[in-house]
């Protein structure tokens, strides 16, 4: 008891003494934890509130729709009576491609045609005000949110010319919005396909009474369709029936299709969620490796003097483990307050498209997951060299003697070859290899993220899912932006964390450097050519990082999205590699250059006392 | 300012490079109301407190005096590695108390030569590749470099350990190996800070006879010691005090030859 207490405070006092870099790992181990968190509290956050909002509003098993001229449908009512079929409602007009004005902005929606009683199949949930009648729209919630819509307020819908036949005097009716609600009863990807030939932007849904919508589609004066609502006695059985029935003229859907449909925005956020955390989990067991190795680096002194009063190694190194262990436990709290605070800002309004989306589960494997991932971060990072400062010499280490730097043979020939800035650099850099890996590490991680996010941004792509081949990408597409703003998010953490770990490289290249630089000086190196060296040691680590990141990126954007993309512009990914190895040298020369300004008698003098 | 390199490779115990001083030689180092100054008010310290020096090319000064009197910043003001608060210094026809730090930096390169009482050898470079090491910061090829560091090596005995670790070479042959870097570029100047402090009695004769050979040939030399037999080596010896200079004495006739009975060692 009274050792474990000894060893708390050991490593209290130590974390009090040193905050700044206490505060430097705390923000690299929060960074992947709370996005490690997001990642997981998305899981399952779509299917529950689709099956909660296909109970509530007794949605249908499967969606039939035909497009038609007005005479009404010819198929779609032989489907009310198919076998399997136990219920049904509709059929109702859907009048499309319709202009909804609000606030002086048009969007494209469609209006569906409803009496306004209930129906027996997909009773749309009101959130809020009432059902459909003379003159009143009620508007699909994530449209709403999307508008900033509510009830009361005014709107016109009808053809502006924006998405139909030209339009002509009397196009736009005024309605008022009466009510604001959810549906499980998502249209078949075919109509929005069918309005927009790229299939985005995917227009929104409002109800309005059967005469109104039999106006719009007048009005409108293209072609619409018709939508009926069916119930299936075995619902698992939709697939099989959208099999069985489907042809030219009439589209299914099922409801797992519907479901598939509505999660897989946040399925998309979810998918680049964990794999950024997983990047930002590798980078910041670079970063607190670094950190911890510097560190350790300087508490060589205090380490000699535990182990000169009676310290034994394994209690050295459980207070060298034990000062990581909580920042870890204290990272990984807050990374699941914030993650668990961050995670509605990811399925807010999208999940809404069929129901409220509900609190993100945090639940017990969660919380365990996040703890573990950063116990393992910190652990990993810190295991070798809590053994090897326990195990350095008492004698070596009250003499704070430094670690030998390492002796790269071929580096040394090589570099007596080349102007004195990359002489010394070269040196720099060989002298601490592992130092030099994890630099390099960090940043083809970070090119390679950026890689693929600058992918993901150029490109249109096909996605396949259970609803079918969906076109996704470009701006205007909500999955593409909302992902999009997702992976804006993971790119500024991993940047911040990038340039985190940049700052301390340098800070701990310069700080091991301080001698030879010293030397060099007064062997008659400029300031000038010393801070080159510094940064072109950093560039050397840095480039072969640079240019491993860029087929990272390209694989992991295939891995991760599991995506075939079309080749990236060279253009753009040189402008990566250059841009990121212009921010290395800009972030290495501030503290190069302060290093290289330090009075050469006082720095050799410091390390002769 | 320097003799072509290749003129002195493998030249060096044969051909001086200049004539041994003699009295009255012009100067090569002047120093004016040399002073440098750290602090303020109450904790103002004069390290260095207005000293007038004149070192004659060719010349040998020691410098002596207690811990803490400012020898070791003088050296460096005297070297450019630190800056003077206050009066004038001159290299030459050159003044250089003025200089930026990349003029400074080029006067280290090719005209001064340090040696250090803790060596500072680079640990992960062999003992040839510490001497090459100011000659490829001069811009000398890889060539000449490693012939010029080979013939210093020979000339200060250390041929043989030309490719050992700085770790595996006793004090004595790391401040020979120091003192033949100091040579790499022919400095006019050689500035050598307590250069026997960490070195036992027969590496300070292995390190004393080296001075001297470099002396007789005829190399400016300042040393700053608190060793009165390394002191009595020189031909001149200045004692400091608090910063400022409390004695000169020239030592007439000089001790050298003398060497091994002044630091007790002969026999």
């Amino acid at each position: 008891m009274g050792r474990a207490r000894l060893v708390c405070r050991l490593a209290a006092k130590d974390l009090r003494h040193h905050r700044a870099e206490a505060a430097l790992l705390l923000l690299a181990i929060v960074a992947a934890t709370a996005t490690l968190t997001v990642g997981l509290a998305l899981h399952g956050v779509t299917s529950n509130p689709y099956a909660a909002t296909r109970a509530d509003t007794k949605g249908p098993d499967v969606v039939a729709v035909e497009m038609a001229r007005p005479g009404g449908p010819s198929q779609l009512t032989a489907l009310e009576h198919a076998r399997g079929v136990t219920g049904y409602s509709g059929p109702y007009l859907l009048a499309f491609p319709t202009s909804l004005e609000a606030d002086g902005h048009s969007d494209p929606v469609m209006a569906e045609g409803r009496a306004t009683a209930a129906a027996p199949v997909d009773q749309p949930k009101l959130v809020s005000g009432r059902w459909v009648g003379h003159g009143g729209v009620v508007v699909e919630r994530s449209l709403a949110d999307l508008l900033g819509l509510k009830v009361g307020e005014s709107v016109r819908l009808g053809n502006d010319g924006t998405y139909g036949t030209p339009a002509g005097p009397g196009s736009m009716r005024r309605f008022e919005v009466v009510g604001i609600a959810v549906t499980a009863a998502l249209q078949p990807s075919s109509v929005a396909t069918y309005m927009h030939p790229t299939g985005f932007p995917e227009p929104g849904l409002v109800w309005v009474t059967r005469s109104a919508a039999a106006e719009l589609a007048r009005v409108d004066g293209g072609p619409f369709a018709y939508t009926l609502n069916l119930k299936l006695a075995d619902a698992a059985a939709a697939p099989a029936f959208v099999t069985a029935h489907e042809t030219n003229v009439v589209s299914l859907t099922s409801w797992q299709s519907m479901s598939a449909r509505a999660g897989y925005i946040v399925s998309v956020e979810r998918e680049i969620l964990l794999t950024a955390s997983w990047l930002l989990g590798l980078l910041a067991l670079a970063s607190v490796a670094l950190l911890v190795g510097g560190r350790m680096e300087q508490r060589t002194r205090r380490v000699g003097l535990l182990k000169a009063v009676g310290a034994t190694p394994k209690l050295v190194t459980s207070v060298l483990l034990g000062e990581q262990l909580a920042l870890a436990l204290a990272a990984a709290a807050l990374g699941l307050v914030i993650g668990w605070l961050a995670s509605p800002l990811f399925t807010n309004p999208g999940a809404s498209l069929v129901g409220a989306p509900g609190s993100p589960a945090l639940d017990v494997s969660t919380i365990a997951i996040v703890i573990a991932a950063a116990v393992a971060i910190a652990l990993v990072a810190t295991f070798v060299p809590a053994i090897r400062a326990a195990r350095r010499s008492t004698v070596r280490a009250l003499a704070d003697a430094p670690r030998q730097p390492r002796r790269g043979r071929l580096s040394i020939a090589v570099s007596s070859r080349l102007p004195v800035p990359l002489l010394l650099g070269m040196r720099i850099a060989s002298r601490r290899r592992r130092r030099a890996l994890l630099s390099a590490t960090s940043i083809a991680i970070t090119v390679g993220a950026l890689v693929a996010v600058l992918m993901f941004r150029e490109q249109t792509h096909f996605v396949e899912t259970a609803g079918g081949l969906y076109r996704f990408g470009g701006p205007g597409d909500p999955l593409w932006e909302r992902a999009a703003t997702v992976m804006l998010v993971f790119t500024v953490a991993l940047v911040a964390l990038a340039l985190v770990n940049a700052i301390f490289v340098t800070w701990a290249t310069v700080q091991d450097a301080r001698h030879a630089m010293a030397l060099d000086r007064a062997l008659g190196s400029s300031p000038e050519q010393v801070t080159l060296a510094v940064v072109a040691a950093q560039l050397l680590s840095a480039l072969p990082g640079a240019f491993a990141g860029v087929p990272m990126g390209i694989a992991l954007y295939i891995v991760a999205g599991r995506h075939t993309p079309s080749a990236p512009s060279p253009l753009s990914l040189v402008a990566v590699v250059l841009l990121t190895l212009v921010a290395v040298a800009a972030l290495t020369a501030i503290p190069a250059r302060i290093g290289a300004r330090q009075s050469v008698a006082e720095v050799l003098r410091a390390e002769t006392a | 300012m320097n003799a072509p390199m290749n003129q002195s490779d493998g030249e060096l115990e044969r051909a001086p490079v200049r004539e041994p001083y003699r009295a009255g030689e012009e100067p090569l180092v002047r120093a004016r109301r040399l002073s440098k100054r750290y602090g303020k008010g109450d904790g103002l310290v004069r390290a260095v407190d207005e000293v007038d020096l004149e070192v004659a090319a060719g010349e040998a000064v020691a410098v002596m005096g207690p811990s803490g009197c400012g020898k070791s910043t003088l050296l460096h003001l005297l070297g450019g590695l630190d800056r003077p608060s206050d009066g004038e210094l001159w290299l030459g026809d050159r003044r250089i108390d003025q200089l930026s730090e990349r003029k400074l930096a080029e006067m280290r390169r090719h005209d001064v030569g340090f040696v250090f009482q803790a060596f500072h050898l680079m640990d992960e470079l062999t003992a040839q590749e510490n001497v090459e090491l100011p000659a490829l910061l001069a811009g000398r090829s890889p060539r000449q470099a490693r012939r010029r560091a080979r013939a210093l090596l020979e000339e200060v005995g250390l041929a043989d350990r030309a490719r050992h670790l700085p770790c595996a070479l006793s004090g004595g042959q790391r401040q020979r190996v120091a003192i033949a870097r100091a040579l790499a570029n022919e400095p006019r100047l050689v500035l050598a800070d307590e250069p026997t402090g960490n070195l036992d009695s027969t590496a300070t004769l292995e390190v004393l006879r080296l001075f001297e050979r470099l002396h007789a040939r005829g190399l400016t030399l300042v040393i700053v010691t608190h060793d009165e037999r390394i002191a009595a080596t020189a031909d001149r010896l200045v004692s400091m005090r608090d910063g400022a200079f409390v004695d000169e004495m020239p030592l007439v006739g000089g001790t050298r030859g003398r060497l091994a009975d002044l630091v007790g060692l002969g026999g």
